[in-house]
């Protein structure tokens, strides 16, 4: 502080770039939130807020998995299809007067965790690139969840089941609550327990994690699983809310969960990043494709837009990094 | 007289960020001969060379060729003035064939297609390995090839620059016998061109046999320069080691303790070969040796990192298994790398995250929520005890100097309270006060009654600080010292295996 009011102009601006550095995306976010309060009269309304949140929370609880697993150096590519499966094979056992409606959902879980624990141990015990494990991951569980449900989506959902992602709490719904606690879960694994020190460490550095001790292995395992589980609590919601356990749900999910990380500040090479840096990231991509709707863009050119704002978004990042 | 030289390297200096890597150095090289470039690691023989290949641009001094002054632009600017040089670390690129890694960045083409001519690439390489009396196929991959058969490439390909001068630093340290025969008829060779070859090695048998001349380098400067048959390998240590002011060590003698370590007959595929030793508590073991000598290598084994090939190792008399570092970790064995870069630090964490690494669970509950407020008081007085210089404990390692980041990994080390604790070059690149504050660190430990084991390239820092000295070459022990017996002279010779 003082150096820079010492310094005068030149460290008013040191100060400009290092707040840029260390808020850029926060402000990002403002400008924009800003842009489109003024711009439409419809955005900034309670109900569209929660629209927004809605619309968030799905991307964003699977976003949060994808920020353990990138911390770590890593990337999960089969997580769409593993919304995909965990969708059907929780629908095919929700339908009214079968189950308990805490069956499906610990079926969907329990899938998820599952896929993702594979995943871990290969990529751990195999030593194999997590893109080639994942990528190979992903079509198999898709094919799964096809094979699963014969290509046909699993209808006829039980009304408890609906209300998971249908529901309302206080007025809000209920996926918003989900998504919030699932962002305090991966916050808490990450920024409090000797868990997430771990995932960092072996993102940092995994030759010196090793040297110090760390078992790696089992932090891998650990972080896929998540990555998994958490999938698979997006297909329960998801599959809930359209009242539809379907095997085509979920495509390119993955891809929106990564940017969602990367424009939140965590860097693909591992070893930095921040839960609340992907939630803001994922504000941003649903709050731009509601103001994009908002302001009549079509869906074709709305993939565009959001094409550039995640590069932009890593640039200013590189930027803003190097010029500190 | 215009020119006796070849190469004339005259009054060249150069600092970097604390330290001066040459002082005044000169080096004079003529046609048609081998010139031996000697001096211990740290010595200034690579900063040299790299001043020659145009790496480092010298901060003052003169180079001339044949008598002419010249400016050295970068790699490709000495390539063009005729020199050229066989690195000590090997850089061939492992995917590419034999005549692809040589003729890299120079490929003959079609016409001006920018099509490479293989064929054309595949003859020149066979030509010039028949010129060299090499057996080799230009077209095999360098992945299938040995770590010897690399180096006979990287030989073949400074050669095929055709220059004046070329440099071989450590050319031998990679290869066996057969093909140590083989290079000296290359030098034979291209002695009897009139190219000029210089030569860096720590092996004494084979300076004698091959070097014309030899200069010796020490700390930076330029000591002497002589025929070879003027000298002999005595004269040619104590010129190396020199007598030196004595740096202040603050060794302190502290009574020794029972044997906590002992190793018996360990080796490690050919870098360790069936080394024996024991080790007391309160004692400072120094290892000395050249490069390469297989002391990394002995720690590495001792800590886990690679798996021993034979031997035993005992703690407190009972014999254990380390298979990783966890098991090292879990015996009270703390090992400070070589280096802090790659095996110590995570970088991109702060310095309270590197320092509870290792004894993270300490300071967790059950469930393995980390009880903040304890770590940050631990991790502070870590900061206090070994002074590091840091904004806050937030600070990212990233950004501390060579010093203080050497003092984060002792001080992570340090907080998993270990037993024995090895050091492996502790000191390497770090300023004088930082160097002084490690080597107070290390008494204190000892006084403590913690065994610890220190490497060091530097041999007054061996000598200063340690109770006993091994002394490692190609693997083995060659020499063991105790503090009375120390003697520069003797450790060289052992760490060059002229005993």
């Amino acid at each position: 502080m003082s150096m820079a009011s010492l310094a005068g102009a030149d460290g008013y601006g040191t100060k400009v770039k290092q707040i840029a550095a260390r808020y850029g995306i926060y402000i990002a976010f403002a400008v924009m939130f800003v842009f489109l309060s003024l711009w439409s009269p419809w955005f900034l309304t309670f109900d569209n807020i929660l629209n927004i949140l809605r619309q968030c929370s799905i991307n964003g609880i699977i976003a949060v998995g994808a920020t353990l697993v990138i911390i770590t150096g890593g990337i999960d590519l089969s997580v769409g299809a593993i919304v995909a499966l965990a969708a059907v094979s929780a629908s095919s056992v929700a339908h009214p007067d079968s189950y308990p409606v805490i069956v499906p959902i610990l079926v969907g879980l329990a899938v998820g965790a599952l896929c993702g624990g594979v995943n871990g141990f290969i990529i751990a015990k195999g030593r194999i690139a997590p893109f080639i494990v994942t990528l190979g991951m992903m079509t198999i569980v898709r094919g799964a969840s096809l094979v699963m449900s014969d290509g046909r989506p699993v209808i006829n959902l039980s009304d408890e089941y609906n209300t998971i992602g249908g529901g309302y709490l206080w007025g809000v719904p209920l996926p918003v609550f989900l998504f919030i606690a699932v962002v305090l879960i991966g916050a808490f694994l990450l920024h409090f327990c000797k868990f997430g020190r771990h995932v960092y460490a072996v993102g940092g550095n995994e030759l010196a994690a090793t040297v110090s001790g760390l078992n790696v292995g089992r932090v891998k395992l650990g972080v896929y699983t998540l990555a998994g589980l958490f999938a698979g609590f997006a297909g329960i919601i998801l599959s809930s809310r359209v009242m539809t356990g379907s095997p085509a749900a979920g495509a390119g999910y993955e891809l929106d969960a990564i940017a969602a990380v990367v424009i939140g500040g965590t860097s693909l090479a591992g070893g930095t990043g921040a839960i609340l840096g992907t939630v803001i990231g994922t504000l941003i991509i649903g709050t731009m494709n509601n103001g994009l709707d908002l302001l009549n863009v079509s869906s074709y050119f709305q993939q565009i837009v959001k094409g550039i704002i995640i590069i932009s978004a890593v640039l200013l990042d590189q930027y803003t990094k190097n010029s500190r | 007289m215009a020119s006796d030289w070849l190469l004339e390297m005259v009054g060249i200096s150069k600092s970097f960020p604390g330290v001066r890597a040459l002082d005044d150095v000169c080096l004079r090289v003529r046609a048609g001969s081998v010139h031996a470039l000697i001096g211990e690691n740290g010595a200034g023989k690579s900063t040299l060379m790299k001043v020659l290949n145009g790496m480092y641009r010298p901060d003052a001094g003169e180079i001339r060729l044949r008598g002419e002054p010249v400016q050295i632009n970068g790699l490709k600017g000495a390539l063009d003035l005729g020199i050229s040089m066989i690195y000590q670390e090997l850089n061939p690129i492992p995917a590419m064939t034999v005549a692809e890694n040589i003729f890299i960045g120079r490929e003959p083409v079609y016409g001006r297609s920018g099509v490479v001519n293989r064929r054309r690439m595949n003859a020149d390489a066979r030509r010039l390995f028949q010129t060299l009396g090499l057996e080799m196929n230009p077209s095999a991959r360098l992945s299938s090839l040995s770590v010897a058969e690399m180096q006979m490439v990287e030989i073949a390909k400074a050669i095929s620059f055709d220059s004046e001068i070329i440099v071989m630093d450590e050319p031998t340290s990679a290869i066996t016998d057969r093909e140590v025969e083989k290079l000296f008829e290359i030098i034979h060779t291209l002695k009897a061109a009139n190219k000029a070859v210089i030569y860096i090695s720590h092996k004494m048998n084979e300076l004698f046999r091959i070097a014309d001349e030899m200069t010796v380098m020490r700390d930076g400067r330029y000591i002497d320069t002589q025929p070879t048959d003027k000298l002999t390998p005595q004269s040619l240590i104590a010129m190396m080691v020199g007598r030196r002011i004595d740096e202040m060590f603050p060794k302190e003698d502290v009574p020794l303790g029972e044997v906590v370590l002992s190793v018996d007959g360990l080796s490690q595929d050919s870098r360790v070969r069936n080394v024996s030793f024991e080790l007391r508590r309160g004692e400072i073991l120094g290892i000395a040796g050249l490069m390469g000598a297989g002391r990394t290598e002995l720690v590495e084994t001792i800590f886990g990192i690679r798996k021993p090939s034979a031997g035993r190792i005992r703690i407190g008399g009972r014999p254990v298994a380390i298979a990783s570092p966890r098991d090292a970790i879990r015996h009270r064995i703390a090992l400070v790398s070589e280096d802090r870069k790659l095996m110590g630090l995570n970088l991109r964490a702060s310095v309270k995250d590197n320092v509870s690494l290792v004894n993270l669970a300490r300071y967790c509950n059950l469930g393995g929520v980390i009880r903040a407020r304890q770590e940050v008081d631990v991790v502070r007085r870590q900061i206090d005890r070994f002074k590091i210089k840091v904004s806050s404990y937030r600070q990212i390692v990233d950004t501390l100097s060579g010093g203080n980041q050497q003092k984060v990994v002792i001080a992570k080390w340090i907080l998993a309270d270990p037993e024995i604790i090895i050091l492996d070059e502790p000191t390497r690149g770090i300023d004088v006060g930082a160097k002084s504050e490690i080597h107070k660190i290390m008494v204190a430990l000892a006084r403590e009654g913690k065994a610890i084991i220190m490497i060091s390239s530097e041999l007054p820092e061996v000598l200063g600080m340690s109770d006993r000295i091994l002394v490692m070459h190609g693997g083995e022990v060659t020499g063991e010292y105790a503090r009375a017996d120390f003697s520069q002279e003797a450790v060289m010779a052992s760490a060059t295996g002229s005993h």
